[in-house]
């Protein structure tokens, strides 16, 4: 054993130290691209916010350091905060699921179709490809309560239709069908991981007398659920970030050349959206990066449970 | 592990020089600099102006003003750039590319470009090709300045009136526009007829804030309102104005009924567009900007109709003949290559009384200074729908939303407010105000 020890090592140490510092430098140089492109996307940015968080940067002038006050008058002064951070938390929790929830039916309906398959996956997947802002002021004007065709035909049905964008208890949910039905992208991704589904555990699930509900909980659901991670992951995330289209519904519902963030009552206004306003309208940059931050941490911490809660919705450690 | 270590270092080394760069390249560029031509230099310059304007027709106006400017300084050259915002002139200012002349449709910007150096004060220009102030209205220099700084110049303004349909008013017996608020009310019922169902067939006046311009600044000049005190604080608590004019509003909205109102509203049309209520007749009376008289010339709308001054609230009739004014502003953003040429442009634009009136009357605002207002060569003033909205401007209790360092946020938090108000959602008025005011001043105090 004792002739095993490395006793001549410091001998060859030289050339090999050489060796192995050319090797890391290549390596080096290999990575450099993707460390370049680390460090200026995500590093940087994230630290400088971090950073301007503290000051009261108009992204102007000279920023300075103004210790908590951005997080104070998040907590404390801003009027429109808590409306924003309940509109997010709603999208998050009822939107989000619902739109899980939707794309996958509709995958496993397409799934199972024998005739026109192709078609019908066309179909539902075709609104995803339609612009974000265009797509919103099409279902704005579909839903003009005064106008709208929606309305019309639920007043044909004897259904006195609700004010959709322009009510505050309505704008929501609005915004969800209008997700709802663009969420041809999930539907996609669903219906590939159904589609490779061994069809022999199946076959064996129902040899065993499994029904529907059964097979779809203990064979269909075991195999998907890292693409059902992956869809409730990236929608929190999106449902937190969600921006655009209450933008445009909130304008085009109130008709004015204006931008009127949160029409109605406030109903529409989202986090992302507060922080745009303080940070491009109001030049309280420093503000608005106390916000990202805020933004960051809480996506981060919804990441970090989903992953972790996902442990006990593995395939491998599912019950059979 | 003294490899690791090493690795380590490269990489944190590696990482900082590049952090370092960065850092530097994304610091605020173009510090202010005056450092080319004076007064009387003519070497040949080419300066770029960036504006607003997008229809064509805008766009061969301001060409045809800045073929003028040209004419009289044939050593500038003026590069006009087209339909840019304010978004990316800030982030042109950020990135030391800005350019030497620009403008906005957006005077809420205003306080926040001069208090943070966003803009150039122009006061030592000012001073020194003597440009007398005095010829522009009290509230406009209001807008267009902020803290003793005067970073732009007011370029155009839009002044707001009373429309009327004067088919709807002999319908309805009206003979005149009112002149009070409760016969704009009463009026207003008059002219309103209902469906079978109850909805709003043709609203008299369409009270709910938000809609087209029927907002709280073109309407609480009517009770003399003033947004900020004397030192840039919040006012709408301490000003009774506010209180009586949201009571006002609420009283009318009451009697439509909110939801009616909102439904209405929904179908209204989109306020730049033939579709528009009032030139499809669906609106009998509305406050609107000058800038209406254009459009519905432009839409060929099938309208008979009239304007006046907005009515004054009752017991303040001195009031009336005043109104509400904003407008476009312009001048040098930090960083500007030529800003002795720039300036030049910016005076020229701004104090020209033929340039005012050129593009004043083909873009149909008002222009800025009495010179041209009182001009033979304004069209414009002959124009009996365009002529009461001159008068608003000349009116020395006209008045506006003052510039605030922080892009006007407490008009936003007001805008909510009174979302709330209008639905029900505030049992408070006064108490509901004081708030407005905390949450306003709080605004102000956090871009110090």
């Amino acid at each position: 054993m004792a002739t095993h020890q490395i006793v001549q090592l410091p001998l060859v140490t030289a050339p090999l130290k050489a060796r192995m510092r050319r090797n890391r430098l290549r390596v080096l140089l290999f990575l450099a691209p993707g460390l370049v492109g680390f460090t200026v996307f995500l590093i940087y940015p994230l630290v400088m916010t971090v950073w301007l968080s503290f000051t009261n940067s108009n992204m102007i002038s000279q920023a300075q350091f103004v210790g908590l006050r951005n997080y104070r008058y998040l907590l404390d002064g801003d009027p429109l905060i808590w409306h924003a951070v309940r509109n997010t938390a709603w999208l998050v929790v009822i939107m989000v699921p619902a739109q899980v929830l939707f794309a996958l039916g509709v995958a496993m309906v397409t799934a199972r179709l024998k005739a026109g398959a192709s078609l019908f996956r066309t179909l539902f997947y075709l609104p995803a490809l339609a612009p974000p802002v265009a797509a919103t002021v099409a279902f704005v004007c579909m839903f003009n309560p005064n106008s709208g065709p929606v309305n019309r035909i639920l007043g044909l049905l004897g259904i006195h239709g609700p004010l959709w964008f322009n009510s505050p208890d309505w704008s929501k949910p609005a915004l969800t069908l209008l997700a709802l039905w663009g969420s041809g992208t999930m539907m996609v991704i669903f219906l590939a991981a159904l589609l490779e589904v061994p069809a022999e555990l199946y076959e064996a699930a129902e040899l065993d007398g499994a029904g529907p509900w059964h097979r779809f909980r203990y064979v269909t659901l075991p195999t998907i659920s890292p693409v059902v991670l992956f869809a409730t992951v990236t929608g929190v995330i999106a449902g937190l970030q969600y921006f655009t289209q209450a933008m445009v519904a909130s304008q085009v519902a109130n008709g004015n050349i204006q931008p009127a963030p949160g029409y109605p009552d406030g109903s529409t206004l989202t986090f992302p959206q507060q922080l745009y306003i303080a940070g491009f309208n109001q030049f309280h940059a420093g503000y608005a990066c106390a916000l990202a931050v805020v933004l960051f941490v809480v996506a981060m911490a919804f990441t970090v449970v989903l992953l972790r809660r996902a442990s006990g919705f593995d395939i491998e450690e599912s019950p059979r | 592990m003294s490899d690791s270590r090493t690795a380590r270092r490269t990489v944190a080394a590696s990482l900082f020089a590049v952090t370092a760069l960065l850092a530097a390249a994304c610091t605020t560029g173009g510090a202010a600099s005056k450092a080319d031509t004076g007064a009387d230099d003519t070497t040949p310059v080419t300066i770029t102006f960036w504006h607003g304007l997008s229809s064509p027709h805008e766009i061969a106006s301001v060409d045809a003003v800045l073929a003028k400017f040209h004419k009289k300084y044939p050593y500038i050259t003026v590069k006009a750039v087209a339909a840019q915002t304010d978004d990316k002139v800030n982030q042109a200012i950020r990135g030391g590319t800005a350019p030497d002349v620009a403008s906005s449709f957006n005077a809420a910007n205003v306080g926040g470009w001069c208090s943070s150096g966003a803009f150039q004060d122009l006061t030592p220009d000012i001073k020194a090709d003597h440009v007398d102030l005095s010829q522009i209205p009290k509230a406009v220099q209001s807008y267009t300045a902020f803290d003793g700084k005067r970073c732009t110049m007011p370029w155009l303004a839009d002044t707001f009136g009373l429309y009327y349909n004067k088919k709807l008013f002999a319908k309805a017996g009206i003979t005149s526009p009112p002149k009070t608020m409760s016969e704009l009310a009463a009026d207003a019922k008059k002219l309103t007829t209902f469906n079978a169902d109850g909805s709003i067939k043709t609203a008299g006046f369409m009270p709910y804030l938000g809609a087209y311009e029927m907002l709280t600044e073109h309407l609480v000049p009517s009770w003399g309102g003033k947004w900020l005190t004397s030192d840039g604080q919040s006012n709408v608590g301490g000003d009774p104005a506010f209180a009586q004019a949201l009571t006002w509003q609420k009283n009318l909205v009451d009697w439509f009924g909110a939801k009616k109102l909102v439904t209405f509203k929904a179908g209204m049309g989109d306020e730049f567009s033939a579709q528009n209520a009032f030139e499809t007749g669906k609106l009998a009376m509305m406050v609107d900007g000058e800038w209406r008289n254009a459009f519905i010339k432009n839409d060929k709308a099938d309208i008979e109709y009239g304007t006046a001054a907005v009515p004054a609230a009752d017991g303040k009739s001195q009031l009336y003949g005043a109104g509400y004014v904003g407008g476009n502003v312009i001048g040098m953003p930090r960083g500007a290559k030529h800003p002795g040429a720039a300036w030049k442009l910016i005076k020229f634009l701004t104090t020209d009384t033929g340039a005012l009136t050129t593009l004043a009357d083909a873009i149909g605002n008002v222009p800025t200074t009495t010179a041209a207002l009182d001009s033979p060569s304004l069209g414009l003033s002959k124009d009996p729908n365009f002529a009461p909205f001159l008068e608003v401007y000349k009116n020395p209790l006209t008045t506006t939303t003052p510039a605030s360092g922080d892009g006007g946020a407490y008009l936003t938090n007001f805008g909510h407010f009174v979302e709330k108000w209008q639905s029900g959602g505030v049992p408070d008025l006064t108490a509901g105000l004081t708030a407005v005011d905390k949450q306003n001043n709080a605004a102000l105090k956090l871009g110090q």
